[in-house]
């Protein structure tokens, strides 16, 4: 089995041929076809018209998709739907894991779990099952809001004011689970004894929670409310599955990302399919900047 | 702000502890509460499905709903290729990210912290960024409706890497290794019969989570595969969904095949599961 010693690796070399998989990978599958896009945001190409057929067009696409109503709409969509699906994510998981930490002993692998196995699971999956529980007339949904509160049936899928919530719904559902494990994680880095000590000096649980917790909390929070605004603007397979990879009535459903799938292979404008992912990028970008800076101590305060 | 704070009675009073117990115990019934009713919709006919109030208990249709489905689609066939590419995908996942995790754990070598960081960086990459680019060069390569499309290009995550990275740095010996090296083993012989072994624990965790992760994949075969009988399952339920005529309790039945593995490995490894998709966050 031994290999001549110069066909062997030197310790020199051998993290570079370790590295090679990788590096090659992202070459391939990653950096090149990223470039690519670049070039192609600025080039006027149909796929079926094969590469010859590209024709450079300077900022024509970014201008297009700039004047496109329906792009601005996405936007409006994705923006809304990552609000209302991440924000809450937020305010319940935070009460909830604190809850967890400080209430529960043997029952918290259960409520754990519980709470994150919808992060696991098939979103295809799960959205076609969301979208027959959304059915106006026999939906489980309006079943229990009708039997309960006696609501009446709410067209989920086919209105445009209620298809943003029930997909806000199915998106928080699926990702509160996450934030709570991130969380019960920082909880468990918060000494003890500040809590002891605060307990002796006589604050309130509440003043424990505002003055000990929250704090405590905030770097995990700038992580948790970074992924969940790069997350939230990314949606796409929620969306899709639940309003039948149409954007739904007036195109209420159809986040940014949907947009430019289907720019690209519905519309077979690659172009502007392109410079429209650089601009949702940019966005990207901007958000998690900006998302770090609210979350920056500000100066004598820290 | 703080001074006033400290001076204010307790906000309102702190719900009862039985409440808030209620509380947490329904929320998690309610994360719970689609699984069950998707299992129990996959042994209903679509009109039981549908009728008022919905059906709460299995039924006796699980294999009308199954007849129904293996006509529509190759939905065996689609099985097959799911598990064929997860396993792929998982097993090169395993290898390269292993090798490439040993390597930012346990050598000095020119530009590694930059090439680290590069790595970490790529992570941050959205997914939509890759929507087209992929397309164009499955196409270029000649590899659309191939399914090596699908477990080739993330075989060696940056995420992986990160993992392996962090576990090697935590549990391998580097006297262990120099050890080996004065020994006179190869560079290749250290990696395979001493870290390989050692990151048994580990390569678990992230062979889960690569296998979960290929098992869900939707865009990827959306974009790269064009025949039905080359359908991973989520992309074959998702053809089963039209706006006329779907057949739900068949459509529940696959659903539900699809989500059984899921729920089956979740069972067995919840908290290694856990432990290791938050793993990036929580260090």
């Amino acid at each position: 089995m031994k290999l001549p010693a110069r066909l062997r690796l030197s310790p020199a070399l051998a993290p570079y041929a370790l590295l090679l998989p990788f590096f090659v990978l992202f070459a391939v599958f990653g950096l090149f076809p990223l470039l690519f896009s670049l070039w192609l945001a600025f080039q006027a190409w149909e796929p079926t018209d094969g590469l010859a057929a590209m024709r450079w067009v300077g900022l024509e696409n970014f201008a297009f998709a700039l004047q496109d109503e329906w792009f601005w709409k996405s936007l409006k969509n994705t923006a809304w739907l990552a609000v209302a699906s991440g924000v809450p994510q937020h305010l319940v998981a935070i009460p909830l894991a604190v809850f967890i930490h400080t209430r529960l002993q043997r029952l918290r692998d259960v409520a754990v779990g519980a709470y994150f196995l919808p992060y696991i699971t098939s979103t295809v999956a799960i959205s076609i099952l969301f979208a027959s529980l959304f059915s106006t007339d026999f939906g489980a949904i309006n079943a229990v809001l009708g039997g309960l509160f006696g609501i009446d049936a709410i067209d989920w899928l086919g209105r445009p004011e209620h298809i943003k919530p029930a997909i806000a719904a199915v998106v928080f559902w699926r990702y509160v689970g996450f934030n709570v494990v991130l969380y019960l994680a920082a909880l468990q880095t918060i000494p003890k004894d500040l809590y002891e000590a605060a307990t002796m000096d006589g604050a309130s649980r509440w003043q424990q929670f505002v003055h000990i917790t929250l704090p405590g909390l905030k770097p995990v929070m700038f992580f948790g409310v970074t992924l969940s605004v790069i997350g939230g603007l990314q949606l796409f397979e929620e969306p899709f599955i639940l309003t039948g990879g149409r954007g739904g009535s007036d195109q209420a459903g159809m986040t940014t990302a949907m947009y430019l799938y289907r720019m690209a292979f519905d519309f077979n404008d690659f172009g502007a399919a392109s410079a429209m992912s650089w601009l949702l990028f940019a966005l990207v970008v901007g958000l998690t900047w900006a998302t770090h800076r609210a979350f920056r101590p500000k100066a004598g305060q820290a | 702000m703080t001074a006033t704070s400290t001076t204010l009675p307790t906000l309102g009073r702190p719900l009862a502890p039985w409440a808030a117990y209620a509380l947490v115990g329904a929320g998690a019934l309610l994360m719970l509460a689609p699984f069950w009713l998707m299992f129990v919709f996959a042994t209903q006919s679509r009109t039981e499905i549908f009728s008022l109030p919905p059906p709460l208990w299995f039924g006796n249709d699980l294999l009308a709903n199954l007849a129904i489905l293996t006509e529509r689609i190759p939905f065996w066939r689609n099985l097959g290729w799911s598990l064929y590419v997860a396993l792929m995908s998982t097993a090169l996942t395993l290898l390269f990210c292993s090798m490439g995790g040993y390597a930012f754990a346990c050598f000095e070598f020119r530009f590694k912290q930059p090439l680290f960081a590069f790595v970490l960086a790529t992570m941050l990459l959205p997914s939509f960024m890759n929507m087209i680019p992929t397309f164009m060069i499955m196409d270029a390569l000649g590899w659309i409706d191939q399914p090596r499309a699908l477990y080739i290009p993330g075989a060696a995550s940056a995420f992986g890497i990160f993992l392996m990275r962090q576990f090697v740095l935590s549990t391998v010996p580097r006297e262990l290794i120099e050890a080996a090296r004065m020994d006179g083993c190869s560079e290749l012989g250290i990696y395979w019969r001493i870290v390989l072994p050692l990151l048994k624990p580990a390569l678990g965790t992230l062979g889960l989570i690569t296998f979960i992760a290929s098992w869900n994949n939707f865009i990827g075969p959306l974009i790269v595969m064009r025949s039905p009988e080359n359908y991973t399952l989520p992309l074959a339920l998702r053809s089963l969904q039209s706006p006329v005529d779907t057949e739900w309790g068949a459509l529940m039945t696959g659903s539900a095949i699809a989500t059984l593995p899921l729920l089956v490995l979740f069972a067995l490894s919840s908290r290694q599961l856990i432990a290791g998709l938050t793993a990036g966050a929580v260090k």
